[in-house]
């Protein structure tokens, strides 16, 4: 796999908007090629050699294409937009929509991520070793149709709105979540590993929502169903299953309703 | 203003019976003239196909529902709203553009006037101040009148003069050009959260049927003399099987005689008829009847329509037949805005998504074309996508390109995946009637000018009409075996000239133009009683006062102003 090593040089004075910065858009291209693609401060548009000192070398497709930023991207937003395969790693934190939009491929941050990572996410992974803001693996505002695949894993916290509108895909929040998980979903798996304060599967459809810790609040639309023993990422437990959420409508499959499932481990 | 002489081109224009004869145009002052001096400039349009700006005749493109579908939808904006771009204004939407990406995508297609298609009285300052927020296109809206509560008082009791010196005085007031009627009672009836599916439903509290509304309404259109004819979006839109209701609707019109000085032949316009031609029970029988209805309109000579062709897309629902959203909201579940508008109206707006992979989509797209293909007089048949509801009006060139080639119907019938079903519920799959250039220019300049009472300035080039030419890259003598070069042409005028004014220049904007705001002012004798009967209403039951009802002239700075007097 060939490797583009990209080291930023300024801080932007507003932010960033780096939508160029896809193994996509690299692949097959000079060094030069990759310099003068477009970027945005702003309403101006800029080139991405003004901002990163870029070195290695591009595949000849994304596939084979792998970025490596050395540095903080804390005001570079939407890394890996639109992302088809390959591979970006930050060595460091990362602005809004990273992985946004993506198809294929891994990004990997170091760092934490700000809001609206993995946004309306079809397929590949990403991998965020410190904390992210809100909307992770949302959909875009006022669309109907979030992730619809792959699987983002958030090792630290994340903060509201996670798996909004969500129809596939996998979401881990590996320490605690804030409000409002997989509203209107009509499909796809979100786990929460720590706690999450309330407002859990609200207006959902379809889909299942697993919480190792705890709800501090529960929605009334959800209903204790029973307890079922549950392998979920690793963890083995025993968890409380309620069905929900009964205020919505829901499709039916052979003549019966079919509801979202929220599972809360047994303490 | 410059003088413009126009080379050598096809000239096409139905209202001189020019076929594409070489020929060149002349521009003066905004208008087309005999000749013009040897410093004019010169456009080359040899090799290339000159037709009078475009008209519509039924779009929603300005005000309060439109702006609603704005605000509900930011989706329709994402990557579809370019960063910023020289000399032009940002642009932004897919099918709810912004009013500059409105006037410039009009101007692209070499459009010159569009109808704003229904205009809640109540809020025609906001319909007027996003009218003049559209760059180029000269525009005008009709109010709504068909749930009004006015109207419902005048007409049961038969008084067309004192329902004409209602609706002169509500024109004027709002500057409106002409008489809509959305769903007659249905949308009133829907404050009840009832409607009005067929011709003799009451209308609750009101007492009058949507046929007494409808008959009425075209009594008091011809009593005025307006421009235009009465406007109707009948009742029943949408529903399997409502084609009957559409025949019971149009064949109120036999009734009634035409009374105009604006040379206009016919007394009712049905809008976007393709909603209302469906035969079947349910949407498992759900079947073309566009032959049913087309037999029909083409004989009843006093009638024109408009396609409201679906275009296989995703778009935004928008219409003042309020139980009608409703009533989609709960077929595809997503978001929907409704509301009540006093006296006068409902709306309601909700996304929907045309796919060409669902049979009843199929058989939807099929309709609009067939009674494009099906209409014996181009003059009385006009295109368009009742933008947005069945498409945005971007998607005129792509309806084109359907009614003039068989080949295009063929390869997007192809590509369904319920090919087969659609061809046993239509007739599309049999049809093989591709209509000429000419056709086209009937259809989207000369025969909507007609129907709307403005063939002196619209539809045509003869000598004296408004300069509106549009230059595409077509070949008259030898028109391009893929359809898509059709398409192509259509979308993006070579060039564009609006009121003498160069507009597009080799595909590109270069100015915003001149627009002008269209409206119809009726004078009719003093009528001391409708004038309590409005005193009366401003006080018991508008929210507003009636002098802030009105709409300043600021908001139509540019005004042209149809001025006449009505012989009682
Ligand atoms: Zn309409």
């Amino acid at each position: 796999m060939a490797q583009i090593t990209l080291k930023p040089t300024k801080v932007p004075e507003l932010y960033l908007e780096g939508y160029n910065i896809t193994p996509d858009a690299f692949a097959g291209k000079s060094l030069m090629e990759i310099a003068d693609l477009d970027a945005h401060e702003g309403k101006i548009k800029v080139k991405l050699g003004d901002y990163f000192e870029i070195a290695g070398q591009s595949g000849d497709t994304a596939e084979e294409t792998a970025i490596n930023i050395d540095g903080d991207c804390s005001r570079i937003k939407y890394i890996g937009n639109k992302m088809s395969a390959g591979s970006i790693t930050i060595n460091g934190n990362a602005d809004m929509y990273v992985g946004g939009w993506m198809k294929g491929g891994k990004i990997h941050v170091m760092g934490n991520v700000d809001s609206f990572c993995g946004i309306a996410m079809e397929g590949g992974e990403i991998v965020v070793e410190g904390n992210a803001q809100n909307h992770v693996g949302c959909a875009y505002r006022g669309d109907w149709r979030g992730m619809r695949g792959g699987t983002i894993r958030i090792k630290g916290s994340a903060g509201n709105d996670i798996g909004t509108f969500m129809l596939g895909g996998t979401i881990i929040i590996e320490k605690d979540a804030f409000i409002h998980v997989s509203t209107h979903a009509e499909g796809g798996t979100v786990v929460i590993k720590g706690n999450v304060q309330g407002r859990v599967g609200g207006q959902m459809v379809k889909g299942d929502i697993y919480v190792l810790g705890s709800v501090q609040y529960m929605l009334p639309g959800f209903k204790k169903v029973g307890s079922v023993e549950q392998k979920i990422d690793g963890t083995e437990a025993t968890f409380t299953h309620y069905i929900g959420d009964l205020g919505e409508r829901h499709p039916k499959s052979k003549g019966k309703e079919v509801y979202a499932n929220l599972y809360v481990q047994e303490a | 203003m410059a003088e413009i002489l126009i080379r050598n081109g096809f000239v096409i224009d139905p209202t001189r019976n020019i076929n594409g004869d070489v020929a060149d145009i002349a521009i003066k002052d905004g208008q087309i003239v005999e000749g013009v001096g040897s410093k004019a400039k010169v456009i080359d349009a040899s090799g290339k196909v000159v037709m009078a700006g475009g008209v519509d005749v039924h779009s929603h493109v300005a005000g309060p529902k439109v702006n609603v579908g704005r605000l509900m939808r930011p989706e329709d904006k994402l990557f579809k709203s370019p960063h910023n771009q020289k000399n032009y204004r940002m642009e932004s939407g897919f099918s709810i553009p912004s009013t500059f990406k409105t006037g410039y995508d009009y101007a692209r297609m070499g459009y010159a006037f569009v109808m704003e298609a229904a205009m809640p009285p109540l809020h025609s300052p906001h319909v007027h101040e996003e009218i003049h927020d559209t760059p180029i296109i000269d525009q005008a809206a009709l109010p709504v009148f068909g749930n009004s509560w006015f109207v419902f008082e005048y007409l049961k009791n038969e008084e067309i003069d004192n329902c004409a010196a209602y609706i002169a005085w509500l024109l004027k007031v709002t500057k409106g050009f002409g008489i809509k009627v959305v769903n007659p009672g249905g949308s009133s009836a829907w404050a009840w959260g009832l409607n009005c599916l067929t011709l003799s439903d009451p209308v609750p509290y009101f007492d009058i049927t949507p046929a007494e509304i409808i008959t009425g309404l075209m009594k008091t259109n011809e009593y005025l003399g307006l421009p235009h004819s009465m406007h109707i979006h009948h009742n029943d839109l949408g529903n399997p099987g409502n084609y009957e209701t559409t025949l019971e609707s149009l064949r109120l019109a036999e009734g009634v005689a035409t009374k105009n000085n604006f040379g206009r032949d016919t007394v009712m316009h049905s809008t976007h008829i393709q909603f209302h031609s469906y035969g079947g029970d349910s949407w498992g029988t759900f079947e073309s009847k566009a032959r049913e209805v087309m037999d029909y309109v083409n004989k009843q000579k006093n009638i024109s329509i408009d396609l409201g062709c679906v275009t296989l897309d995703e778009t935004t629902t928008m219409t003042a037949d309020g139980p009608f959203e409703h009533h989609i909201t709960n077929l595809n579940h997503l978001k929907w805005a409704n509301t009540d508008v006093e006296l006068e109206t409902a709306a309601g707006v909700v996304p929907y998504v045309y796919d060409k992979d669902i049979k009843v989509n199929g058989i939807q797209w099929a309709i609009g074309l067939e009674m494009g293909l099906y209409a014996t007089d181009p003059m009385r048949t006009f295109i368009t996508t009742d933008h947005p509801n069945a498409g945005p009006f971007t998607r005129y060139p792509r309806i084109i390109k359907w009614l003039m080639s068989k080949q295009a119907r063929e390869e997007t019938l192809a590509s369904f995946k319920h090919t087969d079903k659609v061809i046993d519920a239509t007739d599309i799959h049999s049809m093989d009637r591709e209509l000429s250039l000419f056709e086209i220019a009937q259809m989207t300049r000369a025969g909507p000018a007609k129907a709307l009472g403005l063939s002196n300035m619209f539809g045509g080039l003869g000598v004296g009409m408004d300069a509106n030419v549009g230059i595409f890259d077509l070949n008259f003598n030898d028109m391009p075996a893929d359809p898509e070069a059709i398409e192509k042409a259509f979308s993006r005028a070579c060039w564009f000239i609006k009121s003498g004014e160069i507009i597009v220049k080799e595909g590109d904007i270069v100015s915003h133009g001149n627009k002008r705001t269209i409206w119809v002012k009726p004078n009719v004798a003093e009528n001391p009683q409708v004038i309590r009967d409005i005193q009366d209403k401003f006080l018991k039951d508008y929210s507003v006062g009636s002098d802030t009802y009105q709409v300043r002239d600021y908001l139509a700075p540019n005004p042209y102003v149809i001025e006449f007097d009505v012989e009682a």
